[in-house]
């Protein structure tokens, strides 16, 4: 038995130095045990263990508790009721509650809302926060330029409300179970079941009980299977069940590949005398140079208490691998123009999650035969508005009434056992979602030009403001996001301040308030396809940038036990689920997987 | 022993979350934040859900106080196990005052009532930290109790305790009826998954008020302030052995 690789070579005789090398190279440690990448068929430790799954139909099965999920829910059991038929609706959600894995900024534009629920005031929407005031500005680093918001430009404000998005998030929840919509936090959608003839069956949801070496515990129990004559996929911004979907199907054959930024956010009581409730700001510019797209927002909340929700989004597409968005956030902080509302007041949240970037290029195929992708996982974000809930919730609300008819109807009218609904994906074209995408289709990648910044606000003051982006030629994006970093040695390293500890913090107390928590003894769910390679690849040419993207401090080199070289540790407890690890991994290694449900960030109104 | 066991369990603020105290320094927030159930009310669940299992029991029945959250905690022990359960419908006001005396003397009433040969709590709740309740719901039930258990076991008509005590572990023999708290090495409870949460939805909840078990559940104790831990000073480093000899004097420490 060969004692580095511990196997047994077929030809002993051969077990040269030059095997001795390759063999060394396994001395990088375990890190990977997750039965995604070591299947458990092959496993010895697996042998005998109950594998049956109980399963369980329902009409459709939505996966993903967000604005997109429950509006298709609430839609479809609207028109059930409307139509007096019976329908099952299931809904699965990998936060332990509606709303727990929400963040967003956010400005609510309140027509996919109205559209839903005309008559949500009586029915206590939290939607206490008129937006009052809406201020753009310019930063350097000493100042603010203030640009003029005048109407007609994305970014104006005017009849949208101010939200804490997990608040709406949890309300939405609760109009979905009085309307009798079946909803499951605490259960992660794990698999994407299938029908022999290829078409989407359901899912399955996560397995628990598996120790952190892949081996299984005690207490382990198989998910369960939810069977579905559809599901509805709306794992929002870059799902792992998504990222499936488009390999298996195809979905992305005529499109762009999705481009994203990762926003990061933080909520603060405030002196009572900074307070200005329903007022907005925007800010581009300082701290990042006009080549990295990005910004910051602060919105004054009017719910009783003197609250703001401040955030900073970077573009993912930057190409200095020391760039860290979180110390970006840190020090925006404390520009002469933000500081002073923070001063005296206290953090009291902490945050983030990848958001799309690519607009109307980068959607995929919508449909496939049992499914269906609907919000952020396709990706309908007004980009220079910053919006993408009501477009989301659009999209439940249209899904919903494609699906409607054929999951009623009498005799099952498809090809395929589940069921394809193609109708969708026409209705969406149809729809004031379209016709607002393609206006502002080239805003975003109108900031790939030599002035960076500066050239793209030129382009929307022209071709948006002037000519509503009617302008018959449609921009490229720059490619895939992963790509875009250059090798650490052509950069330079980014001298970032040191946390104050007042109005700048460091990384770990951040992620103590996020609340984000996981069963330590399970397999990381951040799995990499190979091990070696963020030492050899990663860490080599790059610095490490996972160290500096992941916002919860996930992703750490540390010097080996033998002294000579550095591995890879991965933090999984600490993750809250933002998946900018799988998008901006250079090396594409990193496939995030949905962990034991119930674990991730206890976000309260994000 | 083949008779109806009483699990109590408790929903509290999930241990992974940060605490914020109100602004008027009232009690901390609620609203909104992540709440689970205890973890020590977990394993007691778990010891009565084995003990159903071994057939040493026939009945386990969770009990909650509370207000209407309270029922997704009982759900999840239904989940777990337990056949049936019971909310003591507790809010507003007296909700906030609640604490372990009140809940003993409910607990008394209910294994009363329910006739109850073995009554299961976690040996504290990880919010107050009381570590009280179990004992104090033996002495008004004048029932023998076997606290900080990390191992229970049936014999005849005893029970065995194993109890965790600073100075190691005691073994006592105790007769049934009892009150028996779980202390963390007792077991590892079960995950409650989702066949069993759809199956749970059609497992009884009996709804009731503290009045109708004959329950006064006026405070006894006010509430004046709570207070954030005060913030950790940052240390001073020194270069000498010396340095550190004359700050600890300077400190009135040596």
């Amino acid at each position: 038995m060969c004692p580095l690789c511990t196997t047994e070579h077929a030809a002993p005789q051969l077990y040269t130095t030059l095997h001795r090398r390759k063999c060394s190279s396994v001395s990088t440690p375990r890190i990977t045990t997750h039965y995604t990448i070591h299947s458990r068929d092959k496993d010895s430790r697996w042998e005998g263990i109950e594998m049956e799954r109980f399963a369980d139909e329902a009409d459709v099965v939505i996966v993903g508790g967000g604005p997109a999920g429950l509006s298709a829910a609430i839609r479809l059991k609207q028109l059930a009721n409307e139509h007096e038929k019976e329908l099952r609706v299931c809904l699965v959600e990998k936060a332990s509650q509606i709303g727990a894995h929400t963040l967003s900024g956010a400005c609510l534009e309140p027509t996919a809302l109205s559209e839903l629920f005309p008559d949500w005031k009586e029915r206590g929407a939290p939607m206490n926060t008129p937006v009052t005031e809406d201020v753009f500005s310019i930063l350097t680093e000493k100042h603010r330029i203030p640009v003029p918001i005048l109407p007609g430009l994305p970014m104006r404000n005017h009849g949208n409300y101010i939200v804490r998005l997990g608040n709406f998030v949890h309300w939405l929840g609760e109009q979905a179970e009085e309307l009798g919509v079946e909803l499951y936090p605490g259960y992660a959608a794990a698999e994407v079941l299938f029908h022999e003839d290829g078409s989407v069956k359901g899912i399955a949801t996560n397995d628990v009980g598996i120790a952190k070496d892949g081996s299984p515990k005690d207490v382990f129990e198989r998910g369960m299977e939810l069977h579905a004559k559809v599901t509805l996929f709306g794992e929002g911004c870059h799902g792992h069940l998504a990222k499936q979907l488009y390999k298996q199907f195809n979905l992305r054959e005529n499109c762009e590949p999705q481009t994203y930024a990762i926003g990061l956010k933080e909520v603060w009581v405030i002196d009572e005398k900074k307070w200005r409730p329903g007022r907005v700001e925007h800010s581009v510019g300082w701290p990042l140079n006009r080549n990295t797209y990005g910004g910051s927002f602060l919105y004054h909340l009017n719910e009783g208490e003197p609250l703001v929700a401040l955030g900073f989004v970077v573009g993912l597409d930057y190409t200095n691998p020391y760039l860290s968005p979180f110390r970006e956030f840190q020090r925006w902080k404390h520009h002469p123009s933000v500081a002073p509302t923070l001063e005296g007041g206290s953090r009291i949240a902490y945050g983030a999650r990848a958001l799309n970037e690519g607009g109307i290029q980068s959607i995929p195929k919508l449909t496939f035969p049992g499914g269906l992708l609907i919000g952020c996982s396709p990706g309908f974000m007004n980009v220079p508005k910053i919006k993408g809930t009501h477009t989301a919730m659009k999209s439940g609300m249209l899904a919903a009434e494609a699906i409607f008819p054929k999951v009623t109807a009498e005799g099952l009218d498809s090809e395929t056992t589940g069921l394809h609904v193609p109708e969708y994906a026409e209705a969406l074209k149809n729809s004031w979602v379209w016709k607002e995408l393609h206006s502002v289709r080239n805003i975003r990648p109108s900031f790939h030009n030599y002035f960076g910044l500066y050239g793209g606000m030129i382009y929307t003051g022209v071709f948006y403001w002037i000519f509503r982006g009617k302008e018959p030629w449609t921009l490229k994006h720059a490619g895939l996001d992963a790509n875009q970093l250059k090798p650490a040695k052509e950069c330079t390293p980014i001298e970032y301040p040191k946390p104050d500890g007042k109005i700048s913090f460091d990384l770990l107390s951040s992620v103590a308030l996020s609340g984000t928590n996981h069963e330590g003894d399970q397999p990381p769910h951040l799995t990499l396809k190979n091990d070696s390679v963020p030492v050899e690849r990663n860490l080599a040419i790059y610095d490490g940038p996972e160290q500096r993207f992941c916002p919860a401090g996930v992703y750490e080199y540390v010097p080996l036990e033998t002294g000579d070289g550095m591995r890879l540790q991965i933090n999984a407890q600490n993750c809250v689920h933002c998946k900018t690890c799988d998008i901006k991994d250079p090396s594409q290694n990193i496939n995030w997987v949905v962990p034991e449900g119930g674990g991730g960030p206890a976000y309260n109104g994000m | 022993m083949s008779g109806r066991v009483l699990v109590g369990v408790k929903r509290v603020i999930d241990y992974a979350v940060k605490i914020r105290v109100k602004p008027d320094k009232s009690s901390v927030v609620t609203d909104g934040v992540k709440h689970s159930m205890n973890p020590f009310c977990e394993i007691a669940v778990e010891e009565a859900v084995k003990m159903k299992e071994k057939k040493l029991i026939k009945e386990v029945v969770a009990v909650s106080c509370g207000p209407q959250q309270a029922q997704e905690t009982i759900r999840t022990a239904l989940a777990m196990g337990a056949d049936r359960g019971i909310h003591v419908e507790v809010t507003g006001k007296d909700y906030e005052t609640l604490g372990p005396l009140q809940i003993s003397k409910i607990m008394a009433a209910l294994a009363k009532k329910e006739e109850a040969q073995l009554i299961i709590l976690g040996k504290q709740a990880i919010d107050d930290d009381c570590n009280q309740t179990g004992q104090m719901t033996a002495a008004l039930l004048d029932w023998p109790q076997g606290t900080f258990a990390s191992e229970v076991s049936l014999e005849g008509d005893k029970i065995k305790v194993v109890r965790e005590v600073d100075g190691g572990l005691e073994t006592i023999k105790i007769n049934i009826p009892a009150v028996i708290t779980a202390d963390l090495r007792l077991n590892t409870p079960r995950y409650a998954t989702l066949p069993n949460i759809m199956k749970a939805k059609k497992k009884k909840i009996a709804n009731m008020k503290p009045a109708d078990l004959g329950v006064d559940i006026t405070s006894r104790l006010e509430v004046l302030r709570v207070d954030e831990p005060p913030q950790r000073q940052a240390g001073v480093k020194v270069e000498t052995v010396e340095d550190l000899v004359s700050k600890l004097k300077e400190a009135g420490l040596v």
